[in-house]
């Protein structure tokens, strides 16, 4: 093992939650944001309570609120990744197409997605990858397209311990050059004229570490 | 008197044909009019091309219509569900067609296609293999994607209350693709779980007119399960 594989087995990477809880920090009050599937739903258990963010979810919803009480559950409220949610006092349902009005006409804050890939230069592609025969879109193309801002959480390499963090996608894009921050279990990344900028690493992790399990060039914010 | 309610499913779904484009609401399970779905099945028009979000999930709904092998394409933004069982089965067979569109242009498509417009630029999908094939133009200095209206020849839209105008509500995230596609399709056809007296819906609160309705059936089930 050599010195930043040691590094990579004894830093603390975040979970989920924790990269949720990170992004959370980062929103400020009165942003409007929208939540993708999968860790980004976890977002808005995450908002301080004393800070006004208002979440925004693809299926009608503006003002969703985090996950319900058992016994507190509206069987008629679920956000994007089809679980149960809830409304804040303000809240709204809207159709489809002003939901979409709202995503693609630049009335969003910023999107928070997944994705599978993220380039240097801002391309990402979270729909579709090799050998998958069922293409799923949903609406990430109309939000890439349409938010102010688009952040992505992500784990940082995949299950086989490649990087997802990269010099350009191998996988078809949902958008190009729209990414400007990668939230992973390893790092927060902007991403900058000159690509990847670290932010902030896991608890424990190194710069030489990091930069050797990602294969985009990094560098350290000033 | 205009009465647009009908008392049997048979009535509701009566005259959709064979080869028709079939509109249904819904975002996953929530807001999918399922016991019209289950009168579709009845009925037995096939070779079908129903446009959804989802493709289906379990054995119920949408998913029991592609079992029965009535759908000869899928148009949906999301066919990767939790539990697209059926659907998975028989794309793999190649029983079935799927066509994947942005979730934003197809409602865009749809609400088009109820509102008269034919066509419209877009900057969802520029630079991605969804965009291939088709008019790119730049407008202002940014680049769009030109797509056209999408019309439905039938739509099955799940509302909260409906009175014998046709006059909507919907309940909570359920509305969804519901009254865009009731725009949309020649024949609408709706499932209410309450039917209220003409002039008791606050007329503040109706979010589809009864102008775009056809048919309303009663279907008092309860709450819906996220499956």
């Amino acid at each position: 093992m050599n010195a930043h594989a040691k590094v990579l087995a004894t830093c603390k990477p975040w979970t989920r939650d924790e990269i949720a809880a990170r992004a959370a920090r980062d929103i400020p009050e009165g942003w409007y944001v929208n939540v993708g599937i999968g860790i980004p739903v976890l977002l808005p258990n995450y908002i301080p309570p004393e800070r006004e963010v208002i979440i925004q979810s693809e299926n009608g919803i503006l003002g969703m609120g985090p996950t319900p009480a058992d016994d507190k559950i509206n069987r008629w409220l679920i956000n994007a990744s089809k679980k149960y949610v809830t409304l804040v006092p303000g809240g709204s349902y809207v159709h489809h197409a002003d939901s979409f009005a709202m995503i693609r006409g630049g009335h969003l804050d910023l999107c928070v997605l997944g994705s599978f890939q993220v380039a240097e230069n801002g391309d990402f592609a979270n729909w579709t990858s090799d050998g998958d025969d069922m293409p799923s879109v949903g609406g990430a193309m109309d939000l890439a397209a349409g938010a102010k801002t688009i952040w992505l959480l992500m784990d940082h390499t995949t299950k086989t311990g490649e990087s997802k963090v990269m010099r350009r996608c191998t996988y078809p894009l949902t958008a190009v050059g729209a990414a400007k921050r990668v939230y992973t279990n390893l790092a927060v990344l902007d991403i900058t004229a000159n690509g990847f900028a670290v932010r902030d690493m896991a608890p424990g992790l190194t710069f030489e570490a990091l930069q050797d399990v990602t294969d985009a060039p990094l560098r350290l914010t000033n | 008197m205009i009465n647009k309610i009908v008392q049997t499913m048979a009535e509701a779904t009566a005259g959709i044909r064979d080869g028709a484009v079939v509109l249904i609401g819904g975002f996953g399970s929530i807001g999918q009019p399922n016991a019209l779905i289950g009168g579709l099945v009845e009925q037995g028009a096939k070779d079908l091309t129903v446009v959804a979000n989802n493709a289906g999930v379990g054995h119920t709904g949408l998913a029991r219509l592609m079992e029965v092998g009535r759908v000869r394409k899928i148009v949906c933004s999301y066919p990767r569900t939790s539990d697209p069982v059926v659907f998975a089965e028989l794309y793999r067979a190649g029983k079935i067609e799927l066509e994947v569109m942005p979730q934003g242009t197809m409602a865009e498509r749809m609400r088009a296609a109820g509102a008269g417009i034919p066509a419209f630029y877009t900057p969802t999908s520029v630079g991605t293999k969804l965009a291939e094939g088709k008019e790119v133009r730049e407008i202002r200095g940014r680049k769009y994607v030109l797509e056209e209206a999408f019309h439905g020849d039938v739509a099955l839209v799940e509302a909260w209350e409906a009175d014998r105008w046709g006059n909507l509500t919907y309940r909570s995230s359920a509305r969804n693709f519901n009254p865009v596609m009731a725009m949309a399709a020649k024949l609408t056809i709706v499932q209410a779980q309450h039917i209220v007296e003409l002039g008791a819906l606050d007329p503040e609160h109706v979010a589809t007119p009864g102008i775009f309705v056809d048919r309303v059936v009663h279907v008092p089930y309860g709450e819906p399960v996220v499956t």
